[in-house]
């Protein structure tokens, strides 16, 4: 990586990296964010893009018709694997939708200054993976039509749902970070739309960003109800977001199978999820800040802490695996140890290979400064730790259910063309949704982003000088 | 004294003045010195949370946090009555020996529940106590205001305060920055 002015992957604790870099101040923010939904058109890799992803969509769209109309047969479900890919996507997704949360939630509680940059595109992305994530379990209960039957409202049969269920759980715990990660998007984005808003030139961008706004006038008396009500929901959201994939995870643990009934599940499927869902984000991130020409805002740094973060949460999971193994032999259980050394060595070997080498080995590159420094290495690896995730729970899943206790029911599943395509099919509606998000939507908070840029300081002697934009809330150190 | 002892401005008249400043120092010197003037009826507009402007002002910390608990609270009874109430009470089943209610299985449907009130009433709160949506306002009427969400920042004094003084008013706000006092119309 050359020394130029957007190097700053310092790792000098004297000096205080910069998280803009370049010759910007407040206004160029604004004007980059703003300038890109403001093109009169989007560019040409825009559009290219989203055909193709609409495309997808429509596949998805198709292949859900299908099922609606001829009956889960088209999909590749047998006894003994009664949950194949539906349920592999569904936690796939979930997982991924667990970085937006996570960064501005758990950042902001830790004063990590950098997620600013950041914090609009993964809350974004978040949310259209939950999207993905709610249409399996829907589609995949059968007769869809009866999907309400997941919620409590009176029905014909006068039953209501059996709340000493996890997957009643899950409906609550999913549907929930639906909700708040949304209101948490929204409420961020808030002092954004009232910029596009302020600088509209055209009377229909005017109304459609000043409805979104609902009148914010920057008032610091506003402000500072905002600050609390973002601290309250960074508060909520960071317990919510380690419960939903932990509740995901009960879904498994509350049952008796070999290889699902075990308690290492909550932590190791959360730190699973934030390591999938870093990983999204950088494949996503890395394209669209050299598109729209936002390598001075998503800095190099802000890849680097994201690569640290994948490689932290790597060998988390890593660990997990091995931690299920031990105890496998340790239990002394016949049907564990049989699970394991069958998901190692037996028909499903070859996913489980590919899972522990994209997610174990391939994040090691990242302990090496000029590697994990490298954008392009960067994204590379990220797609391979994606792949390797999805196949974790396609190994946790289908390589428990085809061999359980007792061999006289032993299956092998395979996925129809319908499952792949419908899976594939998922990724054209993030993408699509994305692609709308980028040219519609403000994709850095830029409110944020100036509260963290030196001008934002006071440059008095004796003041500490750093306050962050969400500093002391009560602010009672100054003048 | 007062000038204008309305606490209602008619239309077309004076809703306050405003001056803007492009240092977040000059502000928040500006906002400690309107503060000790005794001003109450008076804003700050900036286009970032500028930190210690609250102190500067003189903002009272909001009571939100309380309504959060306050529903917060509401959503765990609510979680708990309904699975209480649907699966113990109206259709009492049985399932594997379970017990009808007890708090291990219903935890997790209550825990989400709790935070989901929460949230919402930290989004909706925060935007009632705001008084906002209100697409309306008088300071939007003015050109340089629409730079309050990009880099200018700003003081407006409303003319409603009760110790508001047309010329003393402009006075002590052409002291503290060098940019132009403007009149701001109230909405007719």
């Amino acid at each position: 990586m050359s020394l130029s002015y957007l190097d700053n992957t310092g790792d000098d604790p004297t000096v205080r990296a910069r998280l803009v870099v370049g010759q910007n101040d407040f206004h160029s923010v604004t004007e980059k964010v703003c300038g890109i939904v403001e093109q009169p058109r989007p560019p040409k890799f825009w559009w290219l893009a989203f055909a193709f992803a609409s495309s997808l969509t429509l596949v998805l769209f198709a292949c859900i018709g299908y099922l609606v109309t001829t009956g889960v047969g088209v999909w590749g479900l047998q006894v003994p694997v009664g949950w194949g890919y539906a349920i592999v996507n569904f936690v796939f997704w979930v997982g991924i939708g667990h970085a937006g949360t996570l960064i501005s939630a758990i950042l902001f509680l830790l004063r990590q200054r950098w997620r600013t940059s950041i914090n609009r595109f993964a809350e974004a992305m978040t949310i259209f993976a939950v999207v993905c994530a709610g249409i399996f379990p829907g589609i995949h209960v059968g007769r869809i039509w009866l999907a309400y039957w997941l919620f409590p409202i009176p029905n014909q049969m006068s039953m209501w749902p059996n709340f000493r269920s996890p997957l009643l759980w899950d409906v609550f715990a999913v549907g929930t970070y639906a909700t708040v990660s949304l209101l948490f998007w929204y409420m961020g984005m808030i002092p954004d739309l009232a910029s596009i808003r302020d600088r509209a030139k055209t009377k229909l961008r005017f109304y459609f960003y000043g409805l979104l706004s609902l009148g914010w006038r920057s008032s610091n008396r506003h402000w500072h109800r905002f600050e609390f009500a973002y601290l309250l929901l960074a508060a909520l959201a960071t317990p919510l977001v380690l419960s939903v994939h932990s509740v995901v995870s009960f879904d498994f643990a509350v049952s008796i199978m070999p290889g699902w009934h075990t308690t290492i599940f909550p932590p190791y499927f959360v730190a699973g999820a934030i390591f999938s869902g870093f990983a999204m984000v950088v494949t996503l991130i890395i394209p669209t800040r050299k598109f729209f020409g936002l390598e001075e805002i998503i800095t190099a740094r802000h890849l680097e802490n994201m690569a640290k973060i994948m490689l932290a949460t790597g060998m988390m999971v890593g660990f997990a695996y091995s931690t299920e193994f031990f105890i496998a032999w340790y239990s002394g259980n016949p049907y564990e140890s049989f699970t394991f050394l069958n998901r190692a060595f037996g028909p499903y070997a070859w996913a489980y290979w590919t899972m522990v080498t994209c997610n174990v080995v391939v994040p090691q590159v990242f302990w090496v400064k000029r590697l994990r420094n490298n954008p392009l290495m960067l994204w590379v690896a990220s797609i391979f730790i994606n792949v390797g995730m999805w196949f974790e729970r396609f190994v946790i899943v289908v390589s428990s259910l085809s061999r359980d206790y007792l061999p006289t029911s032993w299956g092998y599943y395979r996925p129809t063309a319908i499952d792949v395509l419908t899976f594939v099919g998922s990724f054209g509606l993030f993408f699509t949704l994305f692609l709308l998000f980028v040219r519609f939507l403000p994709m850095v908070g830029m409110a944020e982003v100036k509260g963290v840029m030196p001008q934002a300081h006071l440059d008095r002697p004796g003041h500490r000088g750093h306050g962050d934009y969400h500093g002391d809330i009560a602010g009672v150190e100054v003048v | 004294m007062n000038t204008n002892t309305t606490t209602h401005a008619d239309p077309g008249t004076l809703y306050g003045y405003l001056v803007a400043f492009d240092k977040v120092d000059e502000l928040l010197v500006a906002a400690t010195k309107v503060r000790d003037e005794g001003y109450t009826r008076w804003d700050a507009h900036t286009p970032f949370v500028i930190h210690g402007l609250d102190a500067a002002m003189g903002i009272k910390k909001t009571v939100l946090p309380y309504i959060v608990f306050l529903a917060g609270l509401t959503g765990t009874a609510a979680g708990l009555l309904l699975q209480w109430w649907t699966n113990a009470v109206d259709y009492p089943f049985l399932i594997s020996g379970k017990p009808l209610f007890s708090l291990p299985a219903n935890i997790p449907v209550a825990f989400e529940t709790t935070i989901l009130f929460a949230a919402i009433s930290a989004l909706v709160g925060m935007l009632a106590l705001n008084g906002l949506p209100q697409l309306s306002h008088p300071l939007f009427s003015n050109r340089t205001f629409k730079r309050v969400t990009d880099d200018r920042f700003f003081i407006c004094i409303e003319a409603r305060d009760p110790i508001f003084d047309a010329e003393k008013t402009k006075k002590l706000l052409e002291s503290v920055s060098d940019r132009p006092v403007e009149e701001i119309e109230d909405l007719p």
